[in-house]
This record gives C-alpha cells, sequence and structure tokens, in this order.
C-alpha cells in the first residue's frame, strides 16, 4: 500500500463507496496502554471535530502512574468523544465505537460497548503472553466472546511499520506511530478534516521533522486503509451542530480557568500573582499561567502548598489578585492560611480542583467531595464564598466572578472545579474581551477615622458590602497592622473583649452572608413538574441529560443548577418547598443535600456515587424516573434515549 | 565556580536579574528626617519585663530612621511567638501572621512590590521548628527580604517547652527528664540553604545589632541576622556567659578584612585570642602562640569559611561568633521574576481577545 500521495484533505467519495451514514451522535473511546499516546490521539480527534463544528464533550481517563508496566489493566488509559449535530452537555455513557489499542484495553472497556457497538482492535499486541499477562485463557478474538459486537481486527502496528519503512525509522520508533494510524482511520470513517493534525504534527515534531513524517504518514496510512479495506463498508456523517452564532473554539476546563484568571486580572485592573505548588489534576493552571507574563501575571512555584497560599496572599496584601491553585489534598494544607486570609479580610482565590479522596485518593480521577472541606475546613467561625464552575467552558467565567466576589467584599473565594471539569473539552463560544465589564478595586487612600481624625481605621466597613478599607503599603498616612488575631471592631487594633470577638464573628458571617449572588432559575420546560433536581459542579451535565431522557419519554421533570454555593441564592429556600420531591445527585456522600437540608428544611432526597468518573446519563434516568409518579426504578421506563433530545 | 562566573554563560539565556546591589534600591526616600518617635505605634508593649525584645525594639525604632526610606514603604511580618508582636509596636505597614509561614507572605509581597522594604520577624520555633521549611527555601531562593530570628532557646508564649535550638539535656516543662533533641545551629542551617547573608548579633549589643542590620537592609536579597536573646520567664540567663565579665573571651566578632582576634587586648592592640584553621575545621588559639600569617584574615564572601566559623559556636556557649559571617550578591529571585514579566510584556503581545481565540477558532453563523 503506498499512502505518499493520498489527499486526505479532500476526501474523494467515488461512486462505488456507499454513502456515508448519517448519525446525529456518537461516541468514540481510545483505549490502550499509558504509553500508547491515547490521551493526544482522543485530543486530535477533539481539535477535529471541533473544528469540524459539531457540539462535543470529552472525557480523558488515565492512570495515576505516568507509565504503569506495559500491557497490564492499571496501565490503560482512555480518551472518550461524544460528538453530535445538536448541543450536547456529557461526554456520553457508552462508546459507540471502541478502539483498543491492547488486551488490557480491550479488557477494561469491552463491558461498556453496547451490544452492536462497533469494535476495533490492534491485533498485534494479543499475543499469548499479552493475554496471559491479564488473565484471558483464550484469544477473544478468537473465542467467540465478541461476538455481540462489530469487530474490526487490524494489524495496527504492523501496518505502520509497512507504511513507515522507507523512513529509516527503527521498528520501535516506527510502531510507536501507531496511534496515529488509528486516528487516521477514525477520521476516515466519521469525515474528519485533517489539515489541522498534520500541521500540529509538523509543530509537535518541529525539531525532528523526521518523526513528523513519519507520524503524518501513519495518519494517512489509517485512513488510506479504511477507504481501500473492505472491512469497513460504511462511513459516517455527523453534520455540524446548530449552536449559538459566533466564534467558538475547543477548550479544557483548566485552560478556560487559567484564562478566566487572566481575564480577572484584567477585570479588576490588578497585577495577578499566583503561588502554586505542583498537584495532580491542578498543574495544568499553573502551566498555563506561566506562559502569561505578558499580562502582567507573576507565577511562583512555591516550596510546598502552604508556601503557594502564603505567597499569594502576601501579593494580595500588596495589593495583586493573589490567586492559589490546587487540589483537596493542597487545599487541607492551606487551611490555616485560608483562615487568616478570612481573619485579614484580604482578597484571595482558591482555586481546588476536586480528585478523589480521602488523603491520595484517586489523583486522575474525578469526585466533588470537597464541597464540606471549602464551606467548614477551617478552625473557627471562617466563612467564605464558595462557586462551583459547571462545565469547562464555564471555568473561565467562574473565576472572573469568584475574583470579583474576592476584590469587592475584601475575602478569600473557594472555587471548586473538578477533574472532570479539569481535563474535559467542549466547544467554548469565544466571549467578547471588550465586554468582561470591570471591578474597582476601590483601594483606600485617605484616613478614614470616624471622628474626623487623621487616623485610618482597617476594619471599618462599606455600610453596603460590610468589606472593609483595602490600604496597600506604601499609601502614606494609612500604616497599619493587621493579623490572625481578633481585632477590634472599626479600629482593628488587637482586641479580646467579650462582646467584640461575638459582633466581629457575626459580621464576617453576615458580610458573606449577604453577597449578593444571581437568583437561582428552574428549568421545566412542560411547568408543572413535581420532582427538582438539584446539581452542582460538573453534575450539570448528566443531570440535564438524564432529564432530557426522561422529558423524552413524555415525563416532567425540573432542574436547578447551583453554582453560588456560599452564599446560596435568595430564592433558594422558597423554590425547593415549592416541590413535592427534591433529589441531589452528588459525587460524595451527599454534601450538598446536608447543607441544603440543614439550611432550609426540606426533605431532600440524595442520590450519590463515588467511582471516580461522571455520572452517566442513563443511571439518572432511571434514578429520575424512580422519583416520578407512578414509577419506580426497578419498575421504570428504560432503555436508549430517544434521538435528538439526548445528552 | 562563583555566582558572577555563572551570569555570563547563563546571563544568554536566563535573565538572572542581578542584583542592582543595593537592598533599598527601588524603595522611595523620605522627604523628610524621621526619627524613632515616627516608626513608633500607639499600641502598649506587651512583653514581659527584662524581654530581649524590648531592646530590640528598641534597636530597631532608632536604626530604621536611619535607612532614609519613607515609613510607608516599610513592613514587617511576623508568624507566631513572642517576638512576633513586634509589627504591632512600629508605625509602618505589617502583619502578624501565622506560625511559621511569615517567610511565604513576605516572598509574596517582596516579588510584586520592589518599592517596599520587608522585614521578617520570627523566633527559633517559628523559623527552624514550625516554618523551618519556609526558611530554607527563602533564603535559598533569595528574595529580597530581611529576617530577624529572635533566639532565646525556649518556647516562651506556649509557656516554657524546649525549642529546636535549646541545648540538649535541657529541662523544661515538656522535657522534665532533659531535652534528648539535637539543637539546630541557625547559622549553619543558614549556610547549609547559601544564604547570600548571614549575621549574628546579641540583644543588648546595640553598636554590633544596628551594624549588623544595616548591613542586612543594604543586602540584596535574603538576610538572615540571628539575635540572641533571653527570656526572663523560661529561659533566664541562657546567655548570660555572653554579657558578664569573662564575655571577651567568649565572642568572637568578625569584620570582613580584618584578623579574627578576641580576647583582651595583646601588645599589638589586637584581641589575645585567635582562630587558625586546623584542617578542615577551625580552633581557638592564643594569638601569640602561633605565626601570624597562620591566623585566619574574615572573608564574608567565603562560604566555607563562613561555615567553619558558624561551626565554633556550639550548645555551651564557649564560643560566640557575632558579626556578619556571609555577604556575597547573587542574583535574587524578585529580581529575576520581575525582569521575566518585563521581558514578556516588551516582546509579546498582551491582547486578551487573542489569547482567547487560540490559534483554532471556528464561527457559526446567525
Amino acid at each position: 500500500m503506498t499512502t505518499g500521495d493520498i489527499d486526505v484533505g479532500d476526501i474523494p467519495h467515488s461512486s462505488d463507496v456507499p454513502a456515508p451514514q448519517t448519525r446525529d451522535r456518537v461516541v468514540i473511546r481510545f483505549a490502550g496502554d499509558s504509553g500508547d499516546g491515547m490521551q493526544l490521539t482522543g485530543d486530535r480527534f477533539t481539535s477535529e471535530t471541533a473544528t469540524f463544528g459539531n457540539d462535543l464533550s470529552t472525557l480523558p481517563n488515565f492512570p495515576a502512574e505516568i507509565r504503569a508496566p506495559a500491557g497490564t489493566l492499571p496501565g490503560v488509559s482512555s480518551f472518550q468523544l461524544h460528538f453530535a449535530n445538536y448541543d450536547i452537555v456529557t461526554p456520553g455513557d457508552r462508546p459507540d465505537v471502541l478502539v483498543a489499542m491492547n488486551p488490557a484495553a480491550l479488557k477494561a472497556n469491552i463491558g461498556d460497548l453496547p451490544a452492536g457497538g462497533i469494535l476495533i482492535v490492534n491485533t498485534d499486541e494479543f499475543t499469548k503472553r499479552n493475554l496471559t499477562k491479564i488473565g484471558y485463557d483464550a484469544d477473544p478474538l478468537e473465542d467467540g466472546s465478541l461476538e455481540p459486537y462489530q469487530v474490526h481486527p487490524v494489524a495496527m502496528a504492523t501496518l505502520t511499520r509497512g507504511a513507515l519503512e522507507e523512513t529509516g525509522l527503527s521498528k520501535k520508533d516506527a510502531e510507536r506511530a501507531k496511534n496515529m494510524f488509528a486516528l487516521g482511520l477514525l477520521s476516515w470513517m466519521y469525515h474528519r478534516p485533517s489539515e489541522g493534525t498534520e500541521r500540529f504534527l509538523r509543530e509537535k515534531f518541529a525539531k525532528r521533522p523526521e518523526l513528523a513524517e513519519a507520524n503524518i504518514l501513519a495518519f494517512r496510512a489509517g485512513h488510506a486503509y479504511g477507504e481501500t479495506t473492505e472491512s469497513f463498508a460504511v462511513t459516517y456523517e455527523v453534520a455540524p451542530a446548530k449552536l449559538q452564532p459566533g466564534t467558538y473554539r475547543q477548550i479544557t476546563g483548566n485552560t478556560a480557568l487559567a484564562y478566566g484568571i487572566v481575564a480577572a486580572g484584567r477585570v479588576t485592573g490588578l497585577p495577578v500573582f499566583l503561588g502554586s505548588y505542583p498537584i495532580t489534576p491542578a498543574s495544568d493552571i499553573l502551566h498555563e499561567l506561566s506562559k502569561h507574563k505578558a499580562f502582567n501575571v507573576t507565577t511562583f512555584q512555591a516550596e510546598d502548598e502552604i508556601a503557594g497560599v502564603g505567597a499569594a496572599l502576601g501579593a494580595s496584601f500588596g495589593g495583586s489578585l493573589g490567586v492559589t491553585t490546587t487540589s483537596g489534598p493542597g487545599v487541607a494544607l492551606k487551611s490555616e492560611t485560608i483562615g487568616l486570609a478570612v481573619a485579614l479580610e484580604l482578597p484571595l482565590l482558591i482555586v481546588d480542583v476536586q480528585r478523589g479522596g480521602p488523603s491520595t485518593g484517586l489523583p486522575t480521577k474525578t469526585e466533588q467531595a470537597d464541597l464540606l472541606q471549602a464551606m467548614f475546613g477551617r478552625n473557627g467561625e471562617a466563612p467564605l464564598p464558595i462557586i462551583a464552575p459547571r462545565s469547562p467552558g464555564d471555568c473561565f467565567d467562574a473565576a472572573i466572578e469568584a475574583a470579583r466576589i474576592a476584590v469587592t467584599y475584601r475575602t478569600p473565594v473557594i472555587l471548586l472545579s473538578d477533574g472532570a471539569l479539569a481535563n474535559g473539552s467542549e466547544p467554548w463560544k469565544v466571549p467578547d474581551a471588550s465586554a468582561l465589564g470591570t471591578v474597582d478595586p476601590n483601594f483606600a487612600t485617605e484616613p478614614n477615622a470616624p471622628d474626623g481624625s487623621d487616623e485610618f481605621w482597617p476594619y471599618l466597613r462599606d455600610a453596603d458590602t460590610l468589606a472593609r478599607p483595602w490600604a496597600v503599603p506604601g499609601t502614606p498616612g494609612l500604616e497599619h497592622r493587621i493579623g490572625g488575631l481578633e481585632k477590634a471592631d472599626g479600629r482593628g487594633s488587637i482586641s479580646y473583649e467579650p462582646d467584640n470577638h461575638d459582633r466581629m464573628v457575626r459580621l464576617r458571617a453576615e458580610k458573606i452572608g449577604g453577597i449578593r449572588v444571581p437568583d437561582a432559575e428552574v428549568d421545566d420546560p412542560s411547568g408543572g413538574a413535581d420532582v427538582l433536581v438539584v446539581g452542582w459542579g460538573s453534575t450539570f451535565g448528566p443531570i440535564v441529560a438524564g432529564a432530557r431522557r426522561v422529558r423524552g419519554m413524555g415525563h416532567k421533570i425540573a432542574t436547578l443548577h447551583l453554582r453560588n454555593l456560599n452564599p446560596f441564592p435568595a430564592n433558594l429556600g422558597e423554590l425547593l418547598r415549592s416541590y413535592r420531591t427534591v433529589l441531589v445527585p452528588e459525587m460524595n456522600l451527599g454534601q450538598l443535600v446536608m447543607l441544603l437540608r440543614a439550611r432550609y428544611l426540606v426533605d431532600a432526597q440524595s442520590y450519590t456515587k463515588v467511582s471516580g468518573l461522571p455520572f452517566k446519563a442513563e443511571e439518572l434516568q432511571d434514578v429520575f424516573l424512580g422519583y416520578l409518579d407512578g414509577s419506580h426504578p426497578s419498575s421504570g421506563e428504560r432503555g436508549p434515549a430517544p434521538q435528538g433530545v439526548d445528552e | 565556580m562563583t555566582d558572577q562566573q555563572i551570569a555570563p554563560a547563563l546571563g544568554a539565556l536566563v535573565d538572572l536579574g542581578l542584583p542592582g546591589i543595593g537592598g533599598l534600591d527601588n524603595v522611595p526616600t523620605a522627604e523628610h528626617p524621621q526619627s524613632a518617635k515616627d516608626f513608633t505605634s500607639d499600641q502598649e508593649v506587651r512583653w514581659c519585663p527584662g524581654c530581649g525584645d524590648y531592646a530590640v525594639l528598641a534597636a530597631v525604632r532608632s536604626f530604621l530612621p536611619t535607612l532614609g526610606i519613607k515609613r510607608e514603604n516599610t513592613v514587617f511580618i511576623s508568624g507566631i511567638g513572642c517576638s512576633s508582636r513586634f509589627p504591632y509596636y512600629l508605625n509602618t505597614y505589617g502583619m502578624h501572621s501565622i506560625h511559621g509561614r511569615a517567610p511565604t507572605i513576605a516572598s509574596g509581597l517582596a516579588i510584586t512590590r520592589p518599592d517596599l522594604s520587608v522585614w521578617v520577624v520570627t523566633g527559633d520555633g517559628d523559623a527552624l521548628s514550625i516554618g523551618g521549611n519556609h526558611l530554607i527555601h527563602a533564603l535559598r531562593r533569595n528574595v529580597n527580604l530581611k529576617i530577624l530570628l529572635f533566639n532565646n532557646r525556649i518556647y516562651g508564649l506556649t509557656k516554657g517547652q524546649y525549642s529546636p535550638t535549646s541545648e540538649q539535656g535541657k529541662v523544661t516543662k515538656s522535657t522534665p527528664m532533659g531535652s534528648i533533641d539535637h539543637p539546630f545551629n541557625p547559622i549553619s542551617v543558614a549556610l547549609g540553604a547559601d544564604a547570600t547573608f548571614v549575621g549574628r548579633a546579641i540583644d543588648s549589643d546595640r553598636k554590633n545589632l544596628t551594624a549588623v542590620l544595616g548591613a542586612a537592609a543594604a543586602h540584596r536579597g535574603t538576610a538572615l541576622v540571628e539575635i540572641l536573646q533571653d527570656c526572663p520567664i523560661f529561659n533566664d540567663g541562657s546567655f548570660d556567659v555572653l554579657r558578664k565579665d569573662d564575655k571577651e573571651n567568649r565572642l568572637i566578632p568578625l569584620t570582613h578584612g580584618e584578623p579574627i582576634r578576641f580576647g583582651p587586648a595583646a601588645e599589638d592592640g589586637l584581641g589575645t585570642h585567635a582562630v587558625v584553621a586546623d584542617g578542615l575545621t577551625l580552633k581557638v588559639v592564643e594569638a601569640a602562640s602561633v605565626d601570624p600569617s597562620r591566623i585566619l584574615v574574615h572573608d564574608a564572601d567565603n562560604h566555607e569559611l563562613a561555615f567553619a566559623l558558624s561551626r565554633l559556636s556550639d550548645q555551651d556557649l564557649n564560643h560566640t561568633v557575632t558579626g556578619i559571617f556571609r555577604d556575597v550578591n547573587r542574583s535574587t529571585y524578585d529580581d529575576a521574576a520581575r525582569s521575566q514579566v518585563a521581558a514578556a510584556k516588551e516582546k509579546g503581545s498582551a491582547d486578551l481577545q487573542s489569547l482567547l481565540n487560540g490559534r483554532d477558532t471556528w464561527t457559526v453563523a446567525g
């Protein structure tokens, strides 16, 4: 097979090739060994798909080990991509297409492939040794166990090696490009544009042009294989989605969050200072921000988590927008400093990209079990605002909103992202940078003593927001000392006076409780639902998808998504009380539901799962059906979602 | 290889932000002369009677005006402990933070605000126990801040437990049978962390304390000044041997470029005792008993000599070296961080819209 002369940029349809079948949505999962480049493969397919104009949502799923032992189940890395011709909200429950690069990837993922699904297998790795290693007694390609699926055995390594024969690369180097062969094959099957991938490869391997060409050859070989072999008779088309008009790009949650922090610097007019310590899955925010110094962003990789937040707080004291980024274990370490920031009443943004816990837990998997840590994880009464984005793109807006609250109310703010948002991606309607608004840091410049003297009272509060003045060092006449000891109301000097402490504790709580946040909105298209599903953070997607499914079956169900977790929207209690049933699905053991029940005395129900993976729409559909009139989880309608109304 | 040698080699690759030399170079100067009173806050000082902190506070209050910088551009940040109340008593900007973390807060402030003179006030427990990690990293990073380490070899605020600088065998509330912990030597720790400025003074020796503080302020980079002081309540008289009649036989003051001689004056007017090398260590000898060429001349640029001198001070205080052990120029973290930001601003575009757009966008028509 020659590959060099194929023009993959313009896919030919000769008359003997059957017309592509159309699909509204497709879920593809690439699975292989950690060293097989599955994340890169998935990422490229995502870019091609984004460029093509589908709506999409992705779920990377990889082990914490950088290179787990090759060919083992713990070493399996996968990337799932859901794309559609309409707006979707989840990365999909089950793949329509599974690409398995080795037996371990097959074993770990085949359970998710529905009967009739397409299975593309790299047969070269199905050796006796590899099969035995993961406990296959017989070769599943031969023992009939894969009969329910449309199996396409492809000797990807052999074919890749053949295609690269003339490049002079070693056998080992040549075989490493087999992920691009797989990408080429899938790109052909789904009519993905390939210019972007070729350009990407040329840039990625700019210093090793021979590798760039080898990968491009492998990519084209995969494409040509699909076109010429009779194994794949059908290709599929998924038309571009009809999204809101505008300019779009693909974005991950961590990138959007980093951009949001850059933008927050612009919006507030403050220099941004990030103090951080590497931790999965938050490190990419540090990496991204370290590239944007031109935007007056300083990044500081500290000696530990505590130093990261300490330096950020020091920068805030000096008039910067202090930011620290971490995950749950890091928040635990930072707690004392966050408490100090509560006492100092200085702006500070703490980003917690949640992962599975407790302790080291599941570093690369998602969970939302840090809500109560964010809410209460400090000594004393130490309230602070909490915000959680709902999708990768929403991380951008959430970061700006968190900074607005931090600066306006002089308070630390915790932003709760999670692993699924951080690494997941979606098309993002690029905001107009000139329309992001402004927040005036309103630095103190004059003495403010109520008695008209020339004194400065650092804890004299704004009557409206209860925020204290922010006087930065270098401002003449406003020299003052602040600290973790209790301060006298107004004047700010040390005070151990009992009534003063009681007053200050209540004032700090009142300030946070009084932060103005938008009212909560219920989504109940048909009206008249008596079940309300309340979610927060990344469960937004599966909850909306699950609700669409049950609505598609003719049921009524309402949803409400909480972005502000402290304070809650002012109208929340009233909304909760107006439904017969309130159901709160969470990726923890019921943390939001505990807050809602305690705060509003509603008998909210909880549905929880902590598997390290997002909810599936089908799973929530079944749960929702169980709460609807006249049905029960065991008797409710089940099955695939109706086309076009799905996640 | 010294930093000065490395710099040209690295300079082409990385802007090391080599010191503009003075520690106060970017800090605005005061328009009018200031006095100790200007630096005194309205807060009543609440240390125990006889506490060494009073002497240090008095020295610092009268020292600060001599720097000639604007009061409002002076910031003191402390941790937790008796000495960490220090900022409340100075009419500058200040923060009384949390246990051990002052260097982190001061680092963030110093990196973002080159126009400030940033001081950290800490104690032996604060700096060397709970905050040990931050201390060594601040020192190796060489951020332009000055650390005053008040060492009274005891936990005072928590009422008398042994500290990481308490001598072995010390009986305290938490060590009724005597401490079994081997103590830190703060000067050795700092030099081991490659601190660019390391000095030591005794609280009651105002002249030497002021001289070391002055040199620390003028140093660009992190300066560590260990101040030996007594806790009259829980460790009274712990440094008495360095204050009493025999002190001149114990204290070894250092002056850059001068022979290391101490004790009662000999015929040549210098001290009777001298420090000489003995293999890779140092020892104290009678000056008259050795060839004068063997007597070491202090060189604050010499890291190895500084470390060897720090080892002369043992738990028993038989010989205690004071003055400036080390004072060298090395690129500072904060200057380098700012010059990277400046270089990025000069070179790169700060067009937010183009950042948000990225490289691959598509348009959905209305």
